[in-house]
């Protein structure tokens, strides 16, 4: 394996890891929007649709990123890949255009006081949308982890809606609802507290389901995944990683408990980072299992080098632009807009 | 269909409709910049409110762009895996940097957008021209690519797959500059003609009172910047597209045949203007003829011998009519639009001079025939810019890179496109109805302008 084979799946896994971090929280946005409910209902909504606004099309292009870097360095397994689960993904572009649609109409339609009723449907759509697509983001990293559709091209519909791609799409969904339950404590908090414990009591339920998920996750993976539950249990890193994992799994149950919201935040950062680099590191060097590998689907050397090259170049830019970017908007206490 | 046609008819739907949302979304930032500029510049805050309403604009179809952007990245491993196997490497560099540009894009629009009260002044017009330069930027890589498919280089064959790679000749395969710019500056020139004759229309529809009326200033101001960037882009634009003829005559001999609907080789060829072809008996009917034309703008000289059709295998022709009807689509477009420019040039000198001697509202007196042939323009740049790209998809047809690989290798070994088809479709309705609905509240929003206040934009 060479150097821009493992900087580039480095570079893929980061990418994932910060779609799940940021993307994943705008995602499980939709999922709490759903179920506002109680008396400040209207107001979880407000503050979703306000954490959102200026950051969710910067987080969208994780996944892009990582597209490319796959077609770009890895173009055989991308090519694969698209051909075997061309029906998840194709329901995952639905669901990221309605999505999308959904958002645009609610955030910039000059009419839209006048047209309640619109509103309320586009917010429908919008997390119908936001819910199906972790699911299926993780029902298709599950088909990805147990080898959907080999060794014939043939046998490729149906694979991914086993029981273990299912499990891990919840999963994913929990997850996402996590972070994303997580980030809105911290951001009502300086405003209003009673927003903050609604959001408190939702991060809590999350972190229950995503630990039941976790379980359910890896108890399938014997059977349907072997591979990547011999990367769970079998390599030298594996019990300090899921030891690390676990634990700050607890410090945001606790956290969250305390009311330390910015603690809970930090924690479930590392919770999450924890999660995907655990799985994407124990399915290393597999893209997809049984047959992609990074190694074995390469392209050109010299492309993979420039590539890596290029992103380091990207990367001088992008970083500082996202720093900024967080720090206009995320940082400090909340300014309402007049 | 099948499904190849299929395949096609869904990259051609994405594409078409992407195109019109990555044009705007790299040109209304322009605007977005010189309005910004003009505020700091005059204090007018005519310029500001525009600033905030073309940014509004942006946002929600930078917004759509980036969704059906999304929905064309997968869908180039979704349909055309074959093509992404052999390709995905070679074109690999324009793409990945394309990939930040866009990121670059939606960060500083996203700051430039929700951040006016957050940031200083100075870092909010950074942020303005971040996004526009970005989203040339964009253009500029994605071109780079396209540019690839029409004069692969950068690699050697063997047994079929590509060897000795070499990605920076294959990001600046030749004829690059001319492609790029060509397009670059098609974008700027629909876009402005669009928003010309929005503002036009919005002008004649509710011309205001005479004397005082915020509402004529910010029209008036509009109708400055967008004039402008469509004359310039409008005279510039046959210069490019006269340049990247030539390359098309080298590279692709067949395109440009059948762009002219040109059978026989022979010098001193005509340029043709309109005409039916007729495949079965190589001659072109009802046309208007410029003798040597086509020798001279292809080649220098009246004398050169320029390859017509039949010097080229029949499994090698693009379809030819479709080729040929839409260059005289995009040629007779942009010439109408150039006189539309020039013309709106000459008027606008004209009122300046006048009110420089005799003083008067700046914002008074544009005349209204100018302002209803601005109405009839606004489509042109649009319809040039579709035509532009099916020029050059269609007429590279049956390859989908140059002499390399044929498209029909490149489709996807999977069933029932059909169906993804129809869900697609359904898509860009809805998107398309989205955008279309929201640009229309947008526009009419202008109406309870006050410039006075915060502008209510």
């Amino acid at each position: 394996v060479t150097w821009p084979v493992v900087t580039l799946g480095a570079v893929m896994l980061g990418g994932l890891v910060l779609y799940a971090l940021l993307g994943g929280a705008d995602f499980g946005g939709g999922l709490w929007d759903l179920l506002a409910s109680g008396p400040r209902q209207g107001r979880q909504r407000e503050l979703i649709a306000h954490a959102i606004g200026p950051v969710w099309e910067a987080n969208h292009v994780w996944l892009i990123l990582v597209i490319v870097v796959l077609f770009v360095g890895f173009p055989p397994a991308f090519a694969e890949i698209s051909v075997r689960l061309h029906v998840p993904l194709t329901a995952l572009l639905v669901a990221i255009v309605l999505r999308g649609a959904a958002f645009t109409f609610r955030a910039y339609d000059p009419l839209a006081s006048q047209h309640p009723a619109a509103v309320r449907r586009w917010g429908r759509v919008f997390s119908m949308a936001s819910i199906a697509g972790p699911l299926l983001l993780g029902m298709i990293v599950g088909a990805l982890a147990q080898g959907a559709g080999t060794p014939a091209r043939a046998a490729l519909s149906g694979l991914w809606l086993g029981p273990f791609p299912l499990v891990v799409g919840l999963f994913t969904l929990a997850l996402f609802g996590l972070v994303s339950a997580v980030y809105l404590t911290v951001e009502a908090e300086p405003d209003d507290p009673e927003l903050a414990a609604d959001f408190r009591d939702r991060a809590l339920a999350a972190a229950v389901a995503v630990g039941l998920l976790a379980l359910a996750t890896f108890g399938l993976a014997a059977q349907h995944a072997p591979l990547v539950r011999d990367g769970l249990t079998r390599r030298a890193w594996s019990l300090p990683l899921h030891l690390l994992t676990g634990a700050t799994a607890m410090a945001v149950i606790a956290t969250l408990w305390r009311r330390r919201y910015a603690w809970a935040r930090r924690a479930v950062v590392m919770q999450a980072s924890g999660i995907v680099l655990g799985w994407g590191a124990s399915q290393f060097p597999f893209i997809a299992v049984p047959d992609l590998t990074l190694d074995g689907t390469a392209g050109p050397r010299r492309m993979q080098e420039l590539l890596a090259w290029a992103l380091a170049a990207g990367f001088v830019v992008l970083v500082p632009s996202l720093i900024y970017l967080f720090r206009v908007f995320k940082a400090g206490p909340r300014h309402r807009e007049p | 269909m099948s499904d190849f046609l299929l395949a096609r008819a869904q990259m051609a739907l994405s594409l078409g409709f992407h195109i019109i949302f990555a044009a705007v979304g790299l040109s209304l930032p322009l605007f977005m910049v010189l309005a910004e500029w003009g505020y700091r510049r005059t204090g007018d805050r005519a310029c500001l409110v525009l600033a905030q309403r073309w940014a509004t604009g942006t946002a929600i179809l930078f917004a759509i762009g980036a969704i059906s952007g999304t929905v064309l990245s997968f869908e180039l491993g979704l349909l055309w895996p074959g093509f992404m196997h052999h390709a995905g490497g070679l074109i690999g560099m324009p793409f990945s940097l394309e990939g930040f540009a866009f990121f670059t894009e939606a960060i500083f629009l996203g700051i430039y957008l929700y951040g006016r009260d957050r940031v200083s002044p100075r870092a909010h017009l950074f942020s303005a021209v971040v996004v526009a330069a970005s989203g040339a930027a964009s253009a500029f890589f994605v071109v780079l690519a396209n540019n690839w498919m029409n004069g692969p280089t950068g690699f050697r064959l063997a047994d079929g797959r590509p060897v000795d790679v070499d990605p920076l000749a294959a990001m600046f395969s030749p004829g690059w500059q001319d492609q790029v710019t060509h397009a670059i500056l098609a974008s700027y020139l629909a876009t402005a003609a669009a928003v010309t004759a929005i503002h036009a229309f919005l002008l004649l529809r509710d011309p205001g009172e005479p004397g005082h009326g915020h509402h004529q200033r910010f029209h008036h101001r509009a109708l400055g910047i967008a004039l402008g960037v469509l004359c310039v882009s409008a005279v510039l634009q046959p210069l490019t597209g006269h340049r990247l003829g030539q390359v098309t005559a080298r590279r692709q001999p067949v395109k440009l045949a059948a762009m002219e609907a040109h059978f026989h080789s022979e010098r001193r060829a005509p340029s043709r203007l309109l005409g039916v072809p007729d495949l079965e008996r190589h001659v072109t009917r009802y046309t208007v003829e410029i003798p040597g034309m086509l020798s001279l703008l292809a080649h220098d000289r009246l004398d050169a011998e320029v390859k017509g059709l039949l010097e080229f295998p029949r499994a090698d022709w693009p379809p030819v009519a479709v080729v040929h009807y839409a260059f005289q689509l995009m040629v007779g477009s942009g010439t109408a639009l150039m006189g539309l420019g020039l013309l709106g040039a000459v008027v606008a000198a004209q009122r300046w001079r006048r009110r420089r001697r005799s003083g008067g509202d700046p914002a008074a007196g544009w005349p209204r025939w100018l302002l209803w042939l601005l109405v009839g323009g606004g489509p042109l740049g649009f319809l040039a810019l579709e035509a532009g790209w099916v020029v050059t998809e269609v007429g590279r047809q049956p390859w989908i890179i140059q002499g390399v690989m044929r498209t029909r290798e490149a489709v996807t070994p999977t069933q029932g496109l059909g169906a993804r088809f129809a869900v697609f479709t359904g898509i860009y309705v809805i998107l398309g109805v989205v955008a279309a609905v929201m640009l229309a509240r947008h526009v009419a929003a202008a109406r309870h302008l006050r410039l006075d206040d915060d502008g209510g934009a």
